[in-house]
C-alpha cells in the first residue's frame, strides 16, 4: 500500500476518533456536558491525538532507519571484487539503487511483470536495454552481482514497507481503542491534551536543534577529511588562494576572508545609515499618507532576487564606478570591484535594516515620546536621546542580521566583485568571498577525495563559526543593554 | 533657581494663563466643550471631576501636547502671559519648556536616574558645568522627595525604580527644567501617604514661584493643596472658583453631588 494511503487512513481514524470520543464523553455524562471534567471537545481531541501522533512518529523514525538497514544488508551481498572494479562501495550501491528504481519503473509502465522483475537474469535478458526502454538510462551494462543485489534491495524494501504499514495501522487502532476506552466523565482530558501539546511542541524544537547538530557534524566530518590532506596552518594563515587540480594548490583562507569582510563592511556602511534614517523618517516624521505608499516601495527592494542585483552590479554600477572613479583616480580599470559588490549589496540590505528598525521604533511606547516633548524637546532630540536608545537592542539585532546576510551573499559578489581571491586595500580591485569559492570548488567535475573539493567544507565551517560568533555577540550586547535599562 | 527664599505671603491674582471658548475634538468625539478658565500666577489650581470628563485633555491643551495626537483638534484661545499659544509664531517646543508636565502614568526614559533628571537641563542648556548640573539634579530629586532613596544609585536605570519612585522621578524631571507653569496629571496616584505628603509639600513650595495645575481624584488633596478648583463634568467646566467655596458652598448641584460622592 502506498504511504499516502496509510497516512490518510491514520488521519481518517483520528477524525473518527475525535467525533466518537466526544460523543462517548457526553454519553457517559448522561447528556449533561456540565458535569464532565473537561469540555467535550477535549475528549475528542485526546482520542485523535493518541490515534495519530504515535503512529506518525513511528513512521518518521521508520522511514529514516529502514533504508539504512536495507542498505547494510544489501552491501553484504556485493563481493569485494565488484567494489574494487567500480572504485568504491558507494558507487556500486548507487548503481544498485538505480537498477532497483528502474525495475520499479519498468513494472509501473508494464514492460516487466512483477515475477519477471524478480526472476530476470543478466544471462538471459539485456537488462540495460530493457530499462532504457522505459526511460532509465544506465552508464554501463548491469553485472549479475548488481542485478541480484538490486532484486534483493527491492524485496527487502517491499517487505519492510508492508511491515511498516501493518505496524502503523495497528498502532493507530490500538491508540484509538485505548484512548476511547479511557474516555469517561471523570477522565482529565483537558490536562492530557495540554501535556500532549507540550510534547508535540518540544518535539518540534528538538527536530530543529538536531538538524543544526547534524549539519555541523557533517561539515565537521568533511572538514576533518580536508585537514588530513592539507595542513591547517596553511589553510588558516595562508595568504594565497591558488587551487589547481593537478596538485600543489595553495588554499589560504585569509584572502577570501579579507574579501568577505571588506565587501560586507562597505555593504553595511551603505545599508545601516540609509536604512536607519529611512526607518526614523517612516516611524517618526512621515504622515500616514506618505507612509502608506513609501513603506511598501522600500520593501519591494527586499523582494528582488539577488541575481537581479548582481546583474545591476555587472551592467550598471561596475562600469560606472570604473569610468567615473577608478580610472580618473588611477585606481585600476576593473569593472568588477569590492566597491561595486559592496554598494549593490548595501542597497539590497536597506529594506532589512529599515523594515526591522521601523517596527522596533514603532514599538517604543508613546508615553516616552510624550515625556520628552513635555519637557520641551524637539523631535530630533527626542529621536536621538530617547527613541533610538530605547530601540537600540532591536536595532543592533537588525544590523547583525544584515551583517550575516552580507557575509552569506554569493550572487552579487560573483557578478559584482569577480572570483579572484586577493588581499588588497584598493576598493576598486576585484576580490572575492568565501561563499563564492565554496560554490566554485564544488561546481564542475569534482572528486570528493581531493583537498581542492574538500576545502569547501572547511570554508563552510569557518563561515558557520563566524556567523555563530556574530550572533553570540549580538545576544551579549542586547543582554548587557537590557540589564542596564530594564 | 537663584532665589531660594521661601516666603509664604505670595501675592495671587495675576493671571498667568487664560483659556477662552476652548473646544477639543478627538475625531468626532467632542471631548471639551467651550471651557473658559483663568489660571492665576503663584497659585495651585485643582481640576477635579469624574473619570473621562476631559481633565487630562484640557491639561494637555495648556502646553499643546494635543499636537502630538493626530486625531485631536483644538479650537478657542489660550494665552500665556497674554500671548496666544496657538499662534503660528509660537514654537510649541519653547512653550513646553515654560509649561512643564507630569503625566498620569509614570514614563521614565530608559536612562539612568541622573540622566532622566538631567535631560531637560541638558537640552535647554541650563547648566554650564558638570558641577552645576549635579547641583540641579540633586536639588530636583530632593524636591521630589526621591533624593534619599536615589542618591546611592544615580547611575542605575530609572525604569528599575518602583512605580511610586518612578512617579517622583518624573516630577523631579519636570521640576529640573524650571518651568513657569507646572501641569501635574494625578501625580500622587501611585504614591503612599508619606510620599504624597512630600509631593504636596513640594507643590506648596512650587507655588511660591510658579503656577501649578494639578488633576486629582482625591477631594482631600484638592482641598489641602489648591487655592482654586475647577470641576469638570462630561467635557464641560461646571464650576470654577475659590477652593474653599467649591468645597463648602458650591453653586451648582452637580458639583455638590460629586464632592459629596454621589456622582463619579
Ligand atoms: N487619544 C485619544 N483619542 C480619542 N479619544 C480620546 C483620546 N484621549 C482621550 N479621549 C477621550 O476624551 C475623553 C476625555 O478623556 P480624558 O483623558 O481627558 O479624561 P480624564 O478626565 O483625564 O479621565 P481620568 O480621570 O480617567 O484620567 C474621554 O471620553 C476619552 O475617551
Ligand atoms: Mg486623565
Amino acid at each position: 500500500m502506498p504511504l499516502l494511503w496509510t497516512v490518510s487512513i491514520i488521519l481518517a481514524l483520528g477524525v473518527v476518533g475525535y467525533v466518537m470520543g466526544r460523543k462517548r464523553a457526553v454519553a457517559t455524562a448522561g447528556g449533561n456536558a456540565r458535569i464532565l471534567h473537561s469540555l467535550p471537545g477535549y475528549y475528542g481531541t485526546n482520542v485523535a491525538i493518541i490515534t495519530i501522533v504515535p503512529a506518525l512518529l513511528v513512521m518518521a523514525v521508520w522511514l529514516i532507519i529502514q533504508p539504512i538497514l536495507v542498505e547494510t544488508r544489501v552491501t553484504e551481498m556485493i563481493p569485494a571484487s565488484a567494489i574494487e572494479e567500480a572504485g568504491s562501495r558507494g558507487l556500486v550501491m548507487s548503481d544498485v539503487r538505480r537498477v532497483a528504481g528502474g525495475l520499479d519503473t519498468a513494472i509501473e509502465q508494464g514492460a516487466l511483470t512483477e515475477d519477471e522483475a524478480r526472476s530476470i537474469r543478466t544471462e538471459f535478458t539485456n537488462v540495460r536495454d530493457t530499462l532504457a526502454g522505459v526511460g532509465v538510462a544506465l552508464g554501463s551494462d548491469v553485472t549479475p552481482e548488481v542485478l541480484s543485489a538490486a532484486q534483493r534491495y527491492r524485496e527487502l524494501s517491499r517487505s519492510g514497507n508492508l511491515f511498516m504499514t501493518i505496524t502503523l495501522l495497528t498502532l493507530a487502532a490500538l491508540g484509538f481503542l485505548y484512548s476511547y476506552a479511557r474516555t469517561n466523565r471523570d477522565f482529565r482530558a483537558r490536562n492530557w491534551v495540554e501535556a500532549s501539546v507540550l510534547v508535540i511542541l518540544m518535539l518540534a524544537s528538538t527536530i530543529a536543534i538536531l538538524t543544526t547538530v547534524g549539519i555541523v557534524l557533517s561539515m565537521l566530518w568533511d572538514s576533518w577529511n580536508f585537514f588530513q590532506l592539507y595542513p591547517w596552518q596553511q589553510f588558516f594563515f595562508g595568504l594565497e588562494w591558488r587551487p589547481s587540480f593537478e596538485g600543489g594548490s595553495e588554499l589560504g583562507l585569509i584572502p577570501l576572508l579579507w574579501g568577505t569582510m571588506y565587501i560586507s563592511l562597505i555593504a553595511l556602511l551603505v545599508a545601516v545609515p540609509v536604512g536607519l534614517f529611512a526607518a526614523v523618517y517612516m516611524a517618526e516624521y512621515a504622515s500616514k499618507r506618505v507612509r502608506s505608499f513609501a513603506k511598501p516601495l522600500i520593501e519591494i527592494l527586499a523582494g528582488i532576487p539577488t541575481i537581479v542585483y548582481g546583474l545591476f552590479a555587472l551592467i550598471t554600477v561596475g562600469p560606472m564606478l570604473r569610468d567615473y572613479f577608478a580610472e580618473p583616480l588611477g585606481l585600476g580599470s576593473s569593472s568588477s570591484s569590492v566597491m561595486t559588490a559592496g554598494i549593490v549589496m548595501g542597497i539590497m540590505l536597506i529594506p532589512f535594516v529599515s523594515s526591522l528598525s521601523d517596527d522596533i521604533i514603532n514599538a517604543v511606547p508613546q508615553s516616552l515620546r510624550d515625556g520628552s516633548y513635555g519637557l520641551g524637546a524637539t523631535q530630533s532630540e527626542t529621536v536621538k536621546q530617547v527613541i533610538l536608545p530605547a530601540a537600540l537592542p532591536g536595532i543592533v539585532g537588525a544590523i547583525l542580521l544584515a551583517a550575516s546576510r552580507a557575509i552569506g551573499e554569493t550572487m552579487i559578489v560573483v557578478l559584482g566583485a569577480g572570483a579572484a581571491g586577493r588581499i588588497d586595500l584598493n576598493p576598486f580591485e576585484a576580490m572575492t568571498t568565501v561563499t563564492v569559492k565554496i560554490v566554485g570548488q564544488l561546481t564542475g567535475d569534482t572528486n570528493f577525495s581531493s583537498p581542492e573539493a574538500l576545502v569547501a567544507f572547511a570554508l563552510g565551517l569557518t563561515l558557520f563559526v563566524i556567523t555563530l560568533g556574530l550572533n553570540v555577540l549580538a545576544l551579549y550586547i542586547v543582554r548587557k543593554y537590557r540589564e542596564q535599562y530594564e | 533657581m537663584n532665589d531660594m527664599s521661601v516666603s509664604r505671603d505670595v501675592d495671587t491674582g495675576e493671571i498667568k494663563m487664560r483659556a477662552r471658548g476652548v473646544e477639543v475634538f478627538y475625531g468626532d468625539t467632542h471631548a471639551i466643550k467651550s471651557v473658559d478658565v483663568d489660571i492665576e500666577d503663584k497659585t495651585v489650581t485643582a481640576f477635579i471631576g469624574p473619570s473621562g470628563c476631559g481633565k487630562s485633555t484640557f491639561l494637555r491643551c495648556l502646553n499643546r501636547m494635543n499636537d502630538t495626537i493626530d486625531v485631536a483638534r483644538v479650537k478657542g484661545e489660550i494665552t500665556l502671559d497674554g500671548e496666544d499659544i496657538y499662534d503660528p509664531k509660537v514654537d510649541p517646543v519653547q512653550l513646553r519648556a515654560k509649561v512643564g508636565m507630569v503625566f498620569q502614568k509614570p514614563n521614565p526614559f530608559p536612562k539612568s536616574i541622573y540622566d532622566n533628571v538631567a535631560y531637560g537641563p541638558r537640552i535647554h542648556g541650563l547648566s554650564t558645568s558638570k558641577g552645576e548640573l549635579d547641583e540641579i539634579v540633586e536639588k530636583s530629586l530632593r524636591r521630589a522627595a526621591l533624593w534619599d532613596e536615589a542618591k546611592d544609585r544615580l547611575q542605575e536605570p530609572g525604569t528599575g525604580l518602583s512605580g511610586g519612585q518612578q512617579q517622583r522621578l518624573c516630577i523631579a524631571r519636570a521640576v529640573a527644567t524650571n518651568p513657569e507653569v507646572l501641569l501635574m496629571d494625578e501625580p500622587c496616584s501611585a504614591l503612599d501617604p508619606i510620599a504624597t505628603a512630600q509631593v504636596e509639600e513640594l507643590i506648596d513650595e512650587l507655588r511660591t514661584r510658579y503656577s501649578v495645575v494639578i488633576v486629582t481624584h482625591s477631594m482631600q488633596q484638592a482641598a489641602r493643596v489648591s487655592q482654586k478648583t475647577a470641576f469638570f463634568h462630561l467635557g464641560e467646566l461646571v464650576e470654577y472658583g475659590e477652593t474653599g467655596k467649591i468645597f463648602t458652598n458650591p453653586d451648582d448641584s452637580r458639583t455638590e453631588s460629586y464632592i459629596t460622592g454621589r456622582i463619579g
